[in-house]
């Protein structure tokens, strides 16, 4: 297509009030730009810290398609740092997590060790070194760490351009979803639980990051999957004890109207949740003596004001989203213009009773897996528009769904659930963070 | 009681209905508690503290079939084709008291859409019961070798 990298305000011009051109889609280009440009401005979700429980752990990932490995210390700090040999670049640790073999990072090819900050700790035959410029190398320096870290509550979010604005303001209130998560542990701690499911999706990562607050498609898209089970569960006795996979289920065919008053909250910078009022998550039944457990923990109106909060998604512009109801969250891991891995982890509330992580593990099998039939329509409505955008005469993606005045000033607020001002809200984030890093600081 | 031979040859038909789509009565083949499970990773011991790729019971069986046949099942227009590939069935063990008999089955899986198609290979453990004279699923546990795999969709059943 054309040539955007020379072109900022062609990139820009992607980008208006209500409607996205569709090359931020469709363009590998605009791909490479958004890698190294927006992901490298924003904080992104690396991983939990449950993941790397004692020294030495690691846990491997990506960040903007460049291979990480988040490490705990010796001083019990969580790192993160380039999973790139000083040397030659190898790799320095392949598999998803492990523990590091006398607290030392050894790269397979040449023996190089560093130590768990990135520090050379030994070269074979280091001699060979005397004389050369070797000392003023960046080699010598070691392994990559990245400067910008924050663990917030056990989430660990890194930001790759040296410059930019702070956790803290990137985020803002936002982090009140967190907040509720980790509150919701009688423990006041999670651990990630259940393991990771990994599914493969064919389209652009915003296709999904946009969905998340899409709160117009599940009566459609889900008619099929929700739909079904209601049928099924309609022939019940009305004192039949539901299922927990029907609780699941059910409340994707809600109407219209529990979409819109479900409410969605926006911040700056592309973050948003809806169920600001009550969300799909409402009416799940209490489980044991959890409720008693957090009185315990945190006193009865606290408890109350905790449990009350029932999220439904927060997005995490662009990386992470997270359903506080029932502690899941999903990963967005890009790959290319058209394709992107999408991680489900599920957490243990330190101190609640073993059946809510029985709950979100089988909300997130039922709704999250490559073999879920809610997945598989999400999935394929993407795909659709990854390949039904090729198509000429209208290149605009219209996202005008109650467009208007209030939000024209900064768009922070609480809107109707089925406005598609969470959309909105992202790609003028979007268009800010695409700006190379430097110039980032200066756009607010 | 049946033979081994009995037992195999259940096995093999027990694919050739999912091959042929013959849903309602392959769901017929399954015991009122049954179990139909592919766990996420080796070793799994449980499908509920630990996420599963499938972990079902009859019920969401049944939404699956349901759903096949649902005009508005968009991720499958077009519908998915799949086959089994077996190797031969063994009969790993037979509960003399109970009856209940462990069968194990090596098997190559294809599921294909158009364009797309997903190759998943692993061992398939039939635990088969007696129930009104016919030979009856318990429980059929996936073994996937590429369980760990990033996995497109896997819509049909194995
Ligand atoms: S590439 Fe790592 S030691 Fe040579
Ligand atoms: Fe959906």
């Amino acid at each position: 297509m054309s040539d955007y990298r020379n072109n900022p305000e062609k990139v820009q011009g992607l980008v208006h009030e209500d409607s996205v051109h569709r090359d931020v889609y469709l363009s590998p280009e605009i791909f490479t730009l958004e890698m190294q440009n927006l992901w490298r401005n924003t904080w992104i979700y690396v991983g939990h810290d449950s993941q790397v429980p004692a020294t030495g752990h690691f846990y491997t990932t990506t960040l903007a398609t460049q291979p990480v490995v988040m490490v705990r210390g010796e001083d019990g700090t969580v790192r993160v740092l380039m999973n790139r040999c000083a040397h030659k670049g190898a790799k320095l640790v392949s598999g998803h997590q492990g523990k590091c073999e006398a607290n030392l990072l050894r790269c397979p090819y040449h023996g190089w060790t560093f130590r768990l900050d990135g520090s050379i700790r030994s070269i074979p035959q280091k001699a060979g070194y005397d004389g050369t410029g070797f000392a003023e190398s960046s080699a010598a320096k070691g392994v990559v760490a990245i400067a910008n870290v924050r663990n917030y509550r056990g989430f660990v979010f890194a930001r790759l351009a040296e410059t930019g604005p702070s956790f803290e303001e990137y985020f803002g209130d936002s982090l009140s979803s967190i907040d509720n998560m980790v509150d919701r542990a009688p423990g006041g701690r999670l651990e990630v639980a259940g393991g990771t499911l990994r599914y493969l999706h064919d389209c652009n990562w915003k296709m999904f990051i946009e969905n998340l607050n899409d709160t117009m498609h599940p009566m459609v898209a889900h008619e099929s999957a929700a739909g079904t089970a209601k049928k099924l569960w309609a022939g019940q006795p009305e004192d039949a004890p539901k299922p927990m996979a029907i609780e699941q289920f059910l409340p994707f065919v809600n109407g219209y109207g529990f979409f819109d008053e479900m409410g969605v909250k926006l911040w700056e910078n592309g973050h948003s949740y809806s169920g600001v009022n009550f969300s799909i998550h409402s009416k799940y039944s209490s489980e044991g003596d959890y409720e008693a457990l957090m009185e315990q923990a945190y006193g009865a109106e606290r408890a109350r004001a905790i449990l009350g909060e029932v999220r439904h998604n927060t997005v995490y512009y662009p990386s992470l989203t997270i359903k506080g109801a029932i502690q899941a969250i999903r990963v967005a891991r890009p790959i290319a213009h058209d394709k992107t891995v999408i991680e489900s982890f599920t957490f243990r509330l330190v101190g609640a009773p073993e059946r809510l992580l029985e709950r979100t593990v089988l909300y997130t099998r039922l709704i999250n897996a490559p073999t879920s039939v809610v997945g598989h329509d999400d999935r394929h409505c993407y795909r659709a528009m990854q390949e039904g955008l090729a198509a000429d005469g209208n290149e605009w993606v219209s996202m005008h769904r109650n467009h208007g005045i209030a939000e024209r000033e900064g768009m922070a607020g609480v809107y109707n659930g089925l406005s598609e001002v969470s959309m909105r809200g992202q790609f003028r984030a979007w268009a800010r963070f695409m700006r190379p890093p430097k110039s980032a600081g200066d756009a607010s | 009681m049946s033979t081994d031979a009995d037992l195999v040859a259940f096995v093999y038909h027990e694919a050739r209905l999912l091959d042929e789509q013959r849903f309602d009565e392959w769901y017929d083949l399954y015991t009122e508690d049954a179990c139909y499970w592919m766990p996420l990773t080796r070793g799994q011991p449980d499908g509920m503290t630990h996420t599963s790729l499938m972990c079902e019971d009859k019920l969401l069986l049944r939404v699956r079939i349901e759903r096949l046949k649902n005009p508005h099942s968009f991720s499958q227009q077009p519908r998915s084709h799949a086959q089994h590939v077996l190797q031969a069935p063994q009969v790993e063990t037979v509960d003399a008291a109970t009856g209940l008999a462990i069968l194990r089955t090596p098997f190559f899986y294809m599921e294909s859409q158009m364009d797309e198609s997903v190759i998943l290979s692993g061992v398939v453990w039939h635990h088969l019961v007696h129930s009104e004279g016919h030979i009856r699923i318990q429980l059929k546990k996936i073994e996937l070798v590429n369980c760990d795999a990033a996995l497109p969709s896997i819509q049909l059943f194995l």
